[in-house]
């Protein structure tokens, strides 16, 4: 196993260098694009780490015998083992410890908050020091593993036969398939766009995630057996009850986050006004940026964009991509509260991003044609901390400020996507509409379970993947009774 | 994919195609509209269903050509596909016994509301159908229309067929004649708008199909978001149809323009 602390490769490994030695290393740094360069094109920013950097910043890691990084995992990936892989120079065996806990290791390394998860947790930060670079490395073993392996095909799988549908093929529904499909389950995904991926191709930029990266991960899951069927929503196309009749006896549903959130303030529906949503689908499944397709995108010179999270941030910087003179983040809050991954903002910042925190828009005014010309903005100061406990905002009195704009992309959040929960009797769904479930993300109805933003209301990639480990774990022990 | 089976010009912009997609022909209704992307640079562009062949695993759709993928779609032929079919979406019409039932189209959306003329008829309510066109030739589907309507009242604005006139000119006629129950419109934005006003004066319930600018037609991304009763809806899936009483259409009508310049830049380069 690659995973054995014991091992004897293992052990001598951890003997090769003394704690004082590995300590004493910096962390490593991500090579990355200029930022000039990189702010008017589409090409990934991060060039991810050299095989000498990759060894070196893996060979920090001090292989603690309780690792507490893995608690801080979503998808409790046995992160030492994939690690100390890489020092010892066996990077395909370390990509396939992440798969065996990971359907999409490539896709993690690039967008999860590991500052928040496993790198919160690394005992560096105990000591002060700056954690490993466990973000870096996952992507540096996946990127090795898909340019350098030889595709398995995978014959040890023994097949039970049994159907099982998924709704949805983003993260959740991804992970989800990733797993059952192993337990030798015959999977079927059903997506209503006509790409395969979810918020990986319609809503993650190109320059922070490419689409040949996501297309492996999905190529990976396709040669396992996994069925893609595109264009097909379940709930309207076919219903829940159809996919019974069919002989399907789990049902995963992993839709969504649906409606975008707008904050209801006057001239919002002016033209040039929009949500994140509409915007990076426009750019990243319809590639609107490119002279050769049909859809068109505005490719405002000042653009504002309202929110605070890895969405506003891919929003920001795709405006600076389209052309934008002036790209300005509008947040509420301060830019401690700010949810985006701290990457994300300090590129942006590289980039030439604008930052107005402790502001938040009031009004948007239009000229005759009813585009949008200006927003006013009122000045905010942080008060007590409130539910989710980041100190709230409020409003100073009186100061308000005009900013002028001919493109604001709103991104405020999502509620989930009503189509499946509207559709199936019995299901039971709460005031915000999001499908409720228990632990295992079973729902009301047993053969249903449910994850991702369609259960959470909008989270993250790898929280989404965690849910679909769950539902999968427990659909099995289901299925099995 | 999906493949076309039949096509039929109704004008030199207009075309009818029906083409495979047995899913949706089962399971669409009234007032159900689709996605379609015509390949892989195409934009996704929303329809309403015209008719369905269940046996046949058909769904009918009128296009007109306006930007470069519209443009794209109706220069296909029979036997060539449509990249991306997707749907049924959006509500279905609410049917059901009202009485008098005038059902009015101007142009292509005489396609969109065949089907409700239909399903009108057949729930027992009195159907009067008022037709509009620029001109004859742009009148479309009259016989199918005829085959379920209890009238038929024909507009031309240059009077070359049926009376000349505006669609509201029809159905006030109507209106002064006999007790109407409700009314449905489908057209362009500015069409429904002025039927909405006429029918608002005579005390008609009117519903209006509304085809505003989508991505995914799916909630995802609100391009689609109009005013209704003071609150924003989204059309892919609050409606197509809503009160048009409630329907803030000069709003609607400027939202519509979002992207024209951009679609008269992509239909010029296509011409080329």
């Amino acid at each position: 196993m690659a995973t054995d602390r014991n091992e004897a490769w293992r052990e001598e490994l951890r003997k090769a260098k003394s704690p004082k030695e590995r300590t004493a290393q910096p962390r490593v740094q991500m090579n990355s694009l200029d930022p000039k360069y990189r702010a008017r094109c589409r090409e990934e920013v991060n060039q991810g780490l050299t095989a000498e950097q990759a060894v070196a910043e893996a060979s920090r890691c001090m292989d603690c015998p309780n690792p507490a990084c893995m608690t801080g995992c979503p998808v409790s990936i046995n992160i030492p083992g994939f690690i100390k892989n890489i020092e010892r120079g066996e990077f395909l065996q370390a990509a396939d410890v992440l798969k065996e806990t990971s359907a999409l290791p490539a896709v993690c390394g690039r967008v999860c908050p590991q500052e928040k998860q496993c790198e919160s947790q690394c005992m560096y930060v105990k000591m002060k020091k700056e954690p490993v670079a466990i973000g870096y490395l996952e992507r540096f073993a996946a990127d090795y593993a898909r340019e350098n392996g030889t595709k398995k095909a995978d014959s040890n799988i023994k097949k039970n036969g049994i159907k099982i549908a998924v709704v949805g093929s983003g993260p959740a529904g991804l992970s989800f398939a990733g797993d059952m499909i192993k337990k030798g389950y015959d999977v079927t995904v059903f997506e209503a766009l006509h790409e395969i991926g979810g918020v990986l191709k319609y809503g993650i930029p190109e320059f922070r995630l490419p689409n040949r990266v996501v297309e492996a991960e999905i190529d990976n899951l396709r040669d396992l057996g996994v069925v893609f069927i595109k264009n097909c929503i379940v709930g309207k196309t076919i219903t829940v009850d159809e996919l019974k009749a069919d002989g399907f006896k789990g049902i995963f549903v992993a839709s969504g986050a649906g409606l975008p959130r707008f904050m209801g303030i006057e001239g919002e529906n002016l033209t040039g006004i929009m949500s994140s949503n509409e915007y990076l689908t426009r750019v990243n499944l319809m590639d609107a940026g490119n002279p050769d397709t049909d859809t068109p995108v505005l490719k405002g010179k000042k653009v504002v964009v309202v929110g605070g999270g890895n969405t506003a941030m891919d929003s920001v910087r795709t405006a600076l991509r389209m052309g934008a003179e002036r790209a300005i983040i509008v947040y509420r809050r301060s830019e401690e509260e700010m949810p985006a991954r701290i990457e994300e903002v300090h590129h942006a910042k590289e980039e030439g991003v604008e930052f107005m925190t402790l502001h938040n828009p009031i009004q948007y005014i239009g000229d005759e044609n009813g585009r949008v010309t200006k927003v006013r903005l009122q000045k905010m100061e942080l008060g007590e901390p409130d539910a989710s406990g980041r100190r709230s905002p409020v409003e100073i009195p009186g100061a308000i400020e005009e900013v002028e704009c001919d493109e604001v992309i709103v991104s405020i959040g999502v509620s989930p996507n009503p189509i499946v929960p509207n559709s199936v009797a019995g299901l039971s769904v709460s005031k915000k509409g999001t499908i409720e479930v228990n632990e295992g993300m079973q729902s009301s109805i047993p053969m249903l379970f449910a994850g991702g933003d369609i259960v959470r209301g909008g989270a993250t990639v790898i929280l989404a993947m965690g849910d679909g480990r769950r539902a999968a774990a427990a659909m099995d022990e289901y299925l099995k009774k | 994919m999906s493949k076309i089976v039949s096509k039929e010009f109704f004008s030199e912009n207009v075309v009818k195609l029906e083409v495979e997609a047995p899913l949706i022909a089962r399971s669409r209704k009234a007032g159900h509209f689709v996605i379609v992307r015509v390949d892989a640079n195409g934009e996704r562009i929303p329809l309403t269903i015209a008719d369905s062949d269940t046996e046949k695993g058909t769904i009918t759709l009128v296009i007109q050509k306006i930007g470069a993928s519209s443009t794209k779609i109706t220069n296909l032929n029979v036997g060539d596909e449509l990249l991306d079919v997707v749907g049924p979406l959006g509500k279905a019409t609410h049917i059901d016994k009202f009485g008098t039932v005038v059902c009015s189209g101007g142009g292509v959306g005489v396609a969109p509301l065949l089907p409700i003329i239909k399903a009108m008829k057949a729930a027992g309510n009195k159907v009067i159908s008022v037709l509009a066109a620029r001109t004859k030739d742009l009148v479309i589907l009259e016989e199918q229309v005829r085959e379920y309507s209890d009238e038929v009242v024909i507009m031309t604005d240059d009077g070359s067929y049926g009376k000349a006139g505006r669609v509201t000119d029809g159905i006030e006629e109507i209106a002064k004649r006999e007790k109407v129950d409700l009314c449905v419109t489908i057209g362009p934005a500015i069409m429904m708008k002025f039927v909405s006003l006429l029918t608002k004066k005579y005390d008609i319930p009117t519903v209006a199909s509304l085809n505003t600018i989508m991505v995914d037609g799916t909630g995802m991304c609100g391009a689609c978001r109009i005013t209704v009763g003071g609150k924003t809806k989204f059309v892919c899936v609050d409606g197509p149809e809503f009160d048009a009483h409630q329907v803030d259409f000069d709003e609607m009508l400027m939202r519509l323009g979002a992207y024209r310049e951009q679609e008269q830049e992509a239909k010029a380069k296509l011409a080329k």
